[in-house]
């Protein structure tokens, strides 16, 4: 359509450029025509082989071998069926017309499907980032976050559940989009993972930072010294919330009590420590327990409740205990212990 | 105008204030009634505040008959569009405001509450001030008690004074039957099915300030106005604890490395919910 180069627009970018895909990242063809990517999503959509060629824009192969087929292709499309030589070729055809829209609605769940996965990748979620800065996926509607951007996710991975939502990683909750364009929208095609790998990928991202106030970041130069609490930037977390980001309800000037039966009771939903460093609940635990020796590295896998949890803590806390696992966690390690803990 | 007339609680006709209220952007204000406006008392103080006072309020009460020139003529709409504002704070405290505003809310006219665990719960227009110029007006939701900005930019100029700090507050406490049903229930961010450790620290401390609050208010014998049973308050700590949590950035990586460790890791962790694809995955993984 707006291709000024003349070839024509491939069938990603016009996909991503309709009304209400503004927040989809292209797929880049490396990573769709890599098969380990599409593992399991054979069995995920209808016509599969088709609508991952509809995809690449690649011409459909035929079983048969006729090479005039390809010129009738377009008019047939159009879903006469005349008589005419060759009646296999015509049946063919039909087929061919009539399973164009399904072949399209597959293409589209197959590539939210695939889009889901490619936006946790390395280049997905780099490209999600610069679409990110762009603002392309709006601000948060609450009044305290001073328009935080937000990042497009799923609450489920499975397509049909539920619309996309947006994350804000000021006050760790999620909206509906305000425009109800994105209500039709599946959220599995960005699926439970993306908005929280986001902010574990780009620690350093300034999230208090809002599109309307960028001036006013003189004062958490100083705040960067706190460091990381839980593997994240102090200041990143939640700086939405907290004192004086809380509504107070009051009338006529008086704080509504919490007695009153109208009185306020959600109030910790935006509550936050005034020290974050509390939440740092590993390095509480080793200050009051003495440091762990290492030898629980080994156990830490194999106990299950509650000592073992907090020692496992203790142990990402520890950076040599880190170094350590960070040399021998495979991926395969890690998906057995997410299978695991979700048995 | 088409719907002239068409209010006639009295016998007068409302042809400013009908207009007024239909205009676009103008969906958050009701109708004030032509007694309040015609009580002088109502109106204390401001005349200091409003420019052209009397002219402004002929003009809301539709008795201007001023011949002067347009820019006279706009300046004084600007006023009278001011002083309805001003007045319409005070209004929708009385008890027939609060009541045409509790037919408005009823109606979701205020808009509906974006957070997703609120489930469009409808909205109330607030302000943050009641001085006048300082603060755009806000929504309030009665739900999750926090307050989100107007979707529409022409919602988002008016001014908060004009609804004020307490009509929201009082709404509920003149209706406390009103008062939603509150809800524990919470996005809690995930990767690959683990619960982000940051985050998920944060949620078990402010569960903890919501235990407490609900163990003072049960102290007090008063209701915490929680749907969730109150019996559950010792026992809910547990389940968050069980859970394994995602604390490590360099684990991540490493598990991430390409695109397909990604896939393999999210088919996983997501295990048997997935359904088909997550046993193909495994498989193939495998
Ligand atoms: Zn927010
Ligand atoms: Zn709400």
């Amino acid at each position: 359509m707006s291709t000024s180069s003349g070839t024509p627009e491939s069938w990603i970018s016009s996909f991503c450029s309709l009304l209400g895909h503004e927040y989809f990242a292209e797929v880049s063809e490396d990573f769709i025509e890599d098969d380990f990517n599409l593992t399991g999503l054979q069995n995920q959509v209808a016509m599969y082989k088709e609508a991952l060629e509809m995809i690449l824009d690649v011409e459909p192969e035929e079983d048969e071998d006729d090479e005039e087929e390809e010129e009738e292709d377009e008019e047939d499309i159009s879903g006469d069926v005349r008589d005419g030589p060759g009646g296999r070729e015509r049946r063919h055809h039909s087929r061919v017309a009539s399973d164009l829209s399904v072949i399209e609605s597959s293409a589209e769940m197959l590539y939210g499907l695939i889009h889901q996965r490619f936006i946790c990748s390395r280049a997905g979620i780099q490209q999600m980032s610069e679409k990110y800065e762009l603002g392309h996926f709006g601000v948060c509607p609450r009044t305290n976050c001073n328009q935080t951007r937000t990042l497009p996710v799923g609450l489920s991975d499975i397509p049909g559940e539920d619309t996309v939502k947006l994350f804000c990683p000021s006050c760790l909750d999620v909206y509906v989009p305000p425009n109800s364009r994105f209500q039709t929208v599946d959220g599995a095609f960005f699926g439970r993972t993306f908005g929280a790998l986001f902010l574990l990928t780009f620690p350093e991202y300034d999230l208090s930072r809002s599109g309307a106030e960028t001036t006013a970041n003189l004062g958490r130069a100083a705040a960067d010294e706190h460091g990381m609490i839980n593997g994240m930037y102090a200041r990143n977390i939640a700086p939405g919330l907290g004192r004086g980001k809380i509504y107070e309800p009051r009338i006529y000037g008086f704080r509504v009590s919490e007695v009153a039966r109208s009185g306020p009771r959600m109030q910790w939903l935006r509550e936050k420590p005034d020290d974050v460093a509390i939440l740092d609940e590993a390095s509480n635990f080793a200050e009051e327990h003495g440091a762990e020796s290492d030898d629980d590295d080994e156990s830490m896998n194999m106990n299950s409740g509650r000592p073992a949890a907090r020692r496992r803590l203790a142990a990402a806390n520890n950076p040599a205990l880190r170094q350590r696992q960070g040399q021998n966690g495979s991926p395969m390690n890690v998906d057995a212990n997410g299978a695991e803990s979700e048995l | 105008m088409d719907d002239y007339g068409t209010e006639s609680d009295s016998d007068y006709t409302s042809y400013w204030r009908d207009w007024f209220i239909s205009s676009r952007g103008n969906e958050y204000f009701c109708e004030i009634d032509e007694e309040y406006l015609t009580d002088r008392f109502n109106l204390t103080g401001l005349n200091t505040e409003v420019q052209y006072y009397q002219y402004a309020l002929d003009l809301v009460t539709d008795v201007f008959d001023l011949d002067c020139d347009d820019e006279m003529r706009e300046t004084i709409e600007k006023s009278a569009r001011h002083l309805y504002g001003l007045v319409h704070a005070r209004y929708i405290v009385t008890t027939r405001g609060l009541a045409k505003m509790l037919e408005k809310y009823k109606k979701a006219d205020f808009g509906k509450c974006p957070r997703v665990m609120c489930n469009s719960h409808p909205l109330l227009p607030m302000g943050l001030s009641d001085i006048p110029n300082l603060k755009p007006v806000k929504l309030y939701c009665a739900r999750c008690e926090d307050t989100y900005n107007p979707k529409s930019s022409r919602h988002a100029s008016i001014d908060g004074a004009y609804f004020g700090t307490s009509f929201h507050n009082i709404l509920f406490q003149v209706y406390p039957a009103l008062v939603p049903a509150k809800s524990a229930e919470r996005y809690v961010p995930r990767v690959y099915g683990f619960k982000v450790h940051a985050a998920a620290a944060l949620v078990r401390w402010q569960n903890g300030v919501r235990d407490d609050m609900r163990r003072r208010l049960r102290k007090m014998e008063v209701e915490s106005g929680f749907k969730d049973g109150e019996d559950e308050l010792d026992e809910e700590d547990d389940d968050v604890d069980e859970d394994e949590e995602l604390q490590q950035q360099q684990q991540l990586t490493e598990y991430r490395g390409g695109g397909g460790a990604a896939a393999a890791a999210a088919a996983a962790a997501t295990g048997p919910s997935v359904g088909v694809g997550g046993e193909a995955q495994m498989g193939s993984v495998a």
